[in-house]
């Protein structure tokens, strides 16, 4: 591969290759509890032990997520997050941090207000590297991920345990970055209920492509995060930490002096988990 | 096929799902192998004479249609102009619509070999018509409904669990059809292994807006063979009120093809279409992408779904099916609307005039069918699709008005 189609996600998840262990994939949702704390997690994020951050952008009615993200995304809507504002901080975390790959993570029709053309170049701009839309399957790519790819940016596409043989490669043709397995049928938050069964999942997903397998849903602490480095390039870590964040709100649901370390401390934990891990030399 | 006048309104959706700009299957990747197994099964079922003949049989003798076709002897006198004729799909079982599209559904389940339903519904009459379907055949049935619309469709909980489904009250969101529909599509992609989802109208992935219209045709291809024994002509116009759309898919796409029928649906205007509280999703709304399909949504400038409004439940919901915003951009179907009040003014206005209490959604047809009907000829044949049965509203009516004496 030349430099000058590296993004800062394959650099990234070369460069984790290299100390031998798996990638820790953090995501928190734009805005969640207000633009301003909002920003203040994310750049405190890679020193806490982020390799890669997702960023949601919030939507009212996202049909594959659970109780704790959807109340995320309805905190920062009430707090007056949207599109525009996702990207501007996007643009200001960038200021302070020029490597930590970030994803935008989310669902269509926000960004197909926006405009496809106008998001790409915003959210180009802003330094965003990837982009996960979770009702757009290859089915749809004529949409957003062709353009996306054109425009520079990666495509992160997900696969789960409904994904065959047959289905895979169809899902990984247009597939940049990493491939994201999702580790249960069900929303985020569920449970996974046999781990054994993700080694398998992710040597299945590794015959067909040579990109690296991210692993999410049901990450909630350094055990379970160790379990899943075992197996995976990247551990991803979603609703434990807007847990841990709605944990450390006042009765109203604002932000206090603790939120921010809340999370980060969520982010410490998981981290530890992933590095106690050695995986073999690339 | 990029021919600049269309032959015909009737051959979508195209392999892909669209109709022109519409449809799609915009899901979370863990259903999309569903999707494609469901429309695979559709497939085969649409094309086994076996099939049509169960659906024939149960329409029959279960359902009891062919429903009448009623001429609406003093609402005609009344309005002085057209005359109008009511399809009569509130006297099926269950008491309306619904249970067309529910019999096709769970005989494809079966086929499936699918052990458990789960359906979302607004007023209830879906819900009913899915639990009386899957009481019938022994399948477990599990209801998403809205928490708002448990408390104002209170007799339909009650039919639902007496018919052994679960009614789970959904308490995101605005609490009303679409986060009903939401909470499904979640259980969905929790319970991929064993489950069918039954969409109560004709929107969601493809295939569901095609599939769920096929079921509901039977309504307008009844009425077609009815009016021309009746009057020996088809009708001059056609009316039907839109939620989704799926009682007026099913009156209007028979009759699409013939250019001189005035085609009118209804959509619920709540307070009125400039309180901004409504739910007429073609005159208020914008394309864009929700439940599966690109369609017309009430939406704000980012992309943020809003709540709809209207008196009815069953037509609550921010959006529509695809074949309908296709039909409005291509301006085949006239789409207009009716507020909360002058459905309620229809509402009673039917039950004095024809001995027939009107579900609240049908109420918003007739109300513009009055007034349409009046400044038509005398020999203008008008059908009316009476989709549902009011005894569900009549609480929410009272309320309104104030109590009956």
């Amino acid at each position: 591969m030349t430099e000058a189609t590296t993004t800062r996600i394959d650099r990234r998840f070369a460069a984790v290759r290299a100390q031998n262990r798996a990638a820790l994939v953090t995501f928190v949702m734009a805005g969640d509890p207000d633009p301003e704390t909002s920003l203040a997690i994310v750049k405190a994020l890679p020193a806490a032990g982020a390799d890669v951050i997702e960023i949601g952008m919030p939507f009212t009615d996202p049909m594959a997520d659970g109780p704790s993200i959807q109340a995320a995304g309805l905190r920062a809507l009430g707090a007056g997050m949207s599109l525009r504002k996702t990207i501007a901080l996007v643009k200001a975390f960038r200021e302070t941090d020029a490597d930590t790959p970030i994803i935008l993570m989310g669902y269509y029709n926000p960004i197909y207000i926006y405009g496809v053309d106008r998001f790409l170049l915003d959210a180009r701009a802003a330094g965003v590297d990837g982009l996960i839309v979770v009702d757009l399957p290859p089915e749809e790519d004529e949409e957003l991920c062709v353009p996306a790819l054109t425009a520079g940016l990666n495509f992160i596409r997900l696969a789960t345990p409904t994904t065959d043989e047959k289905r895979l490669p169809k899902v990984l043709t247009n597939t940049s970055g990493f491939v994201y397995y999702v580790a249960v049928t069900g929303i985020t938050g569920s449970a996974i209920g046999d781990y054994a069964k993700i080694g398998d999942a992710v040597a299945r997903i590794k015959g067909h492509t040579h990109l690296p397998v991210a692993v999410g849903f049901g990450v909630k602490n350094a055990d379970s995060a160790e379990t899943i480095a075992r197996s995976a390039d990247g551990v991803v870590v979603g609703t434990a930490l807007v847990d841990a964040l709605k944990g450390s709100l006042d009765a109203s649901g604002k932000a206090t002096a603790g939120t921010v370390e809340a999370v980060a401390a969520k982010v410490r934990e998981v981290a530890s988990g992933v590095r106690r891990v050695a995986k073999a030399a690339a | 096929m990029s021919a600049p006048t269309l032959n015909s309104f009737r051959t979508g959706p195209d392999e892909t799902g669209h109709f022109g700009l519409f449809g799609g299957r915009f899901v979370a990747e863990t259903l999309m192998p569903l999707i494609l197994e469901l429309e695979a099964a559709y497939e085969a079922a649409k094309v086994d004479p076996g099939f049509a003949s169960d659906m024939a049989s149960y329409l029959a003798h279960y359902v009891g249609r062919p429903s009448p076709l009623y001429f609406a002897e003093r609402l005609t006198e009344h309005c002085g102009g057209a005359k109008i004729y009511l399809k009569r799909d509130e006297l099926n079982h269950t008491g309306a619509h619904k249970v067309n599209n529910v019999l096709g559904q769970i005989l494809l389940a079966r086929r499936m070999g699918k052990t458990r339903i789960i359906a979302e519904t607004g007023a209830g009459q879906h819900g009913v018509a899915t639990a009386t379907l899957c009481a019938r055949f022994g399948l477990q049935c599990i209801v998403y409904m809205g928490a708002v619309d448990v408390e104002r469709q209170k007799p339909n909980v009650f039919r639902m669990k007496m018919l052994g489904a679960e009614v789970v009250p959904v308490q995101s969101g605005s609490k009303t059809l679409k986060d009903a529909m939401n909470e499904a599509l979640r259980d969905w992609v929790t319970n991929v292994e064993n489950t069918f989802y039954c969409i109560g109208t004709v929107a969601g992935p493809h295939p569901y807006p095609a599939m769920v219209r096929d079921f509901q045709c039977v309504i307008g291809r009844e009425a077609r063979e009815q009016m021309l024994e009746r009057e020996g002509r088809l009708p001059n116009s056609l009316i039907a009120a839109i939620g989704g759309g799926s009682n007026a898919i099913g009156l209007f796409h028979p009759f699409l093809d013939d250019p001189g029928i005035e085609i009118y649906g209804v959509e619920a205007a709540g307070h009125g279409l400039s309180s901004g509280l409504h739910a007429a999703s073609l005159t208020g709304g914008r394309p864009g992408v929700l439940h599966g399909n690109r369609t017309y949504l009430l939406m704000n400038d980012d992309g943020q779904i809003t709540d709809a409004h209207s008196i009815s439940a069953g037509l609550d919901y921010p959006g529509i099916g695809p074949e309908h915003s296709w039909l409005h951009d291509v301006g085949r179907v006239n789409y207009i609307s009716a507020t909360d009040e002058e459905a309620l003014n229809a509402f009673q206005m039917m039950s004095r005039l024809e001995g027939i209490i009107p579900a609240l959604e049908p109420a918003h047809a007739i109300a513009k069918a009055v007034e349409i009907a009046a400044k038509k000829p005398k020999d203008h044949l008008m059908i009316v699709n009476l989709c549902g049965r009011g005894d569900k509203d009549i609480f929410t009516v009272a309320e309104h008005l104030g109590g009956m004496e």
